[in-house]
């Protein structure tokens, strides 16, 4: 099988023309750089995107507060992981990197903190 | 409050605490740096998606994360930051600069400084500045102020959503708006190519499948109280296309990604020299301005698309202000830069001969197969091939050494069966 793709990992964005079959590809071209082929052997296997959305936020200067998931998760879950974000609330003081959502959605992968924030 | 300093940094982002970062590095610690905003980071704070930093440290942060580096390292050497504090007028006197500054706690003050450097970033272009007909009801905003409102304060724009201009803000607003359930309909842009980054149309409109009307342009805006449709018109070599050509969108926000403007107000009225293409000001190789002792680096000097080249840039105004505030004045021969094939603008303006220089420039349309040539008059400097160069990406090259017998420098992108 054929599939026309545009590497998404650095600005370059290169259009990437792949071969491949079930289990494995077979061919990548049009890549500048190697990752391009880890990308498009992601891609077309098991996509994944990091997920950032905001949680709500008490106790501090403001009131809604940058969240990302720590790596990247499944990309078909990016939607189920902000609604379950726009559930919460947390209370400051809050610093970057910490941990938000254990283990979202079973992802093995935690939500944290993009931006400290102090108490009010 | 102490009102004489060596440097004052108008705007606390990347550009401002880069700039205050590097100057402390090359020896000067007598810096205040102000923002009108109450906290420091500039639009960083806003854009909570990750992939800035790539290259600066070789990790993919959340605009965010990466302000809060420098912020710690601002904080870590002491440097004051003085917020909710706009700057409204720079005066030249004899031996310093009087910045007049309006502060909240404070009120008003005129701070004296040996050098000042412009950081204060860029605006976006707005409905004023693009002139779409039609009606004047609510729901019509810029991309970059709906990521505000949502990214800050927590309060989407609207359901259904049309974003005109294919921008990196749109393209980043239409995932963000997508993931919290909003209806994403389209994204209308009049060039026949996307303004934004390959990587933004395919992670925030593929994966969406939102679709993206190239050469096309939104004709009539129509709603009462708040916006119902817009009508959207095919162009033809820039022409909209004849009433049963076009199609109606139903709508209840219209978001603009139409360009962002380097925010020069103040430099102006300082005096400051602007350049008609990049809208910022025309600097020199150390990025001083037609002002003596005023700097400039950012968004405020040429909108980048990379905060980590917004670093770059800062550290090497911060450097040479400090080469400035020591003493080392005297120039080498100058020598103009000049924009050859294909390319829409080349920064700075000038050259000293014998000396480095870091060339920024932009192409002005997609291009495949391309060799970047740099040259003077007499001997080539540089040759690179270059598989695809888009307007969106801008162009960084170091030169070590101008040749001393330079007449002038020229950047271009020549095809390559040429
Ligand atoms: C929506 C958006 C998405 C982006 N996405 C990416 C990305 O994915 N990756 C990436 O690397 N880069 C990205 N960028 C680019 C990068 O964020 C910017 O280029 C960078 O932040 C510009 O830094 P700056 O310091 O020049 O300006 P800013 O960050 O805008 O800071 C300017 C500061 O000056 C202050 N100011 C202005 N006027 C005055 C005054 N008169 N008095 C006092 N203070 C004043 C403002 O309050 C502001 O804090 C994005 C930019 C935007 C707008
Ligand atoms: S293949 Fe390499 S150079 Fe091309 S977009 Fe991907 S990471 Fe960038």
């Amino acid at each position: 099988m054929k599939k026309e793709l545009i590497c998404i990992n650095c600005p370059m964005g290169c259009s990437l023309e792949v071969t491949y079959d079930a289990e494995k590809i077979i061919e990548v071209k049009g890549n500048d750089c190697a990752r391009g082929k880890d990308y498009a052997a992601k891609e077309i296997f098991h996509p994944e995107r990091i997920v950032t959305t905001t949680v709500c936020v008490k106790g501090a200067p403001i009131v809604v507060l940058p969240v990302k998931t720590e790596k990247s998760v499944p990309k078909g879950l990016a939607f189920k992981i902000v609604q379950a974000a726009s559930k919460i609330t947390v209370n400051a003081p809050v610093k970057a990197g910490d941990v938000i959502i254990r283990n979202v959605l079973g992802t093995g992968v935690n939500l944290i903190a993009s931006r400290t924030v102090e108490r009010d | 409050m102490k009102l004489n300093f060596d440097a004052l940094i108008i705007g606390a982002g990347p550009a401002g605490l880069g700039a205050a970062l590097s100057l402390k590095e090359n020896g000067i610690d007598d810096i205040l740096i102000v923002d009108r905003e109450d906290s420091p980071g500039g639009i960083l704070l806003q854009c909570i998606h990750n992939g800035f930093g790539l290259h600066r440290f070789k990790e993919e942060l959340t605009g965010p994360e990466y302000a809060e580096r420098d912020i710690n390292l601002v904080r870590e050497r002491n440097i004051d930051i003085l917020l909710n504090t706009c700057a409204l007028d720079i005066i030249s006197e004899e031996n310093h600069k009087t910045v007049v500054l309006l502060s909240e706690d404070k009120g008003l003050l005129r701070a004296k400084a040996k050098v000042v450097i412009l950081a204060m970033g860029c605006r976006e272009r707005n409905r004023g500045n693009i002139a779409i007909p039609g009606a004047r009801p609510a729901g019509i905003l810029t991309a970059g102020f709906a990521q505000k409102m949502m990214n800050m304060l927590g309060h989407p724009p609207g359901n259904e959503i049309v974003i005109l201009g294919s921008g990196d803000i749109g393209l980043i607003m239409a995932r963000r708006l997508s993931w919290e359930g909003a209806r994403v309909k389209a994204v209308i842009e009049a060039q026949a190519y996307p303004g934004g980054l390959n990587r933004n149309i395919v992670q925030c409109l593929h994966d969406f499948d939102i679709p993206l009307y190239l050469s096309h342009t939104i004709s009539n805006i129509l709603g009462a109280k708040r916006i119902e449709s817009v009508e959207v018109a095919p162009l033809d070599h820039g022409v909209p296309a004849k009433p049963e050509g076009r199609f109606s969108l139903a709508c209840d926000t219209l978001l603009l990604s139409v360009g962002l403007i380097p925010e020069n107000e103040l430099s102006l009225k300082a005096g400051v020299i602007l350049d008609p293409a990049t809208r910022g000001a025309v600097v020199d190789a150390n990025l001083m301005t037609s002002v003596e002792g005023i700097f400039a680096c950012g968004n405020v000097l040429q909108v980048h698309d990379l905060a980590d080249n917004v670093s770059e840039e800062a550290a090497c105004c911060g450097k040479s202000a400090a080469r400035y505030l020591v003493g080392e004045r005297v120039k080498k021969r100058e020598i103009p830069l000049k924009t050859g094939n294909l390319v829409r603008y080349v920064l700075p303006a000038c050259a000293e001969v014998g000396k480095e220089v870091i060339v920024s420039f932009r192409p002005i349309s997609p291009a495949q197969n391309v060799t970047l040539v740099i040259k003077t008059d007499t001997e080539e400097l540089l040759r690179k091939k270059e598989r695809k160069i888009f307007p969106s990406i801008m162009h960084r090259i170091n030169l070590k050494q101008i040749p001393e017998n330079a007449a002038y420098l020229e950047v271009s992108f020549v095809s390559e069966e040429k």
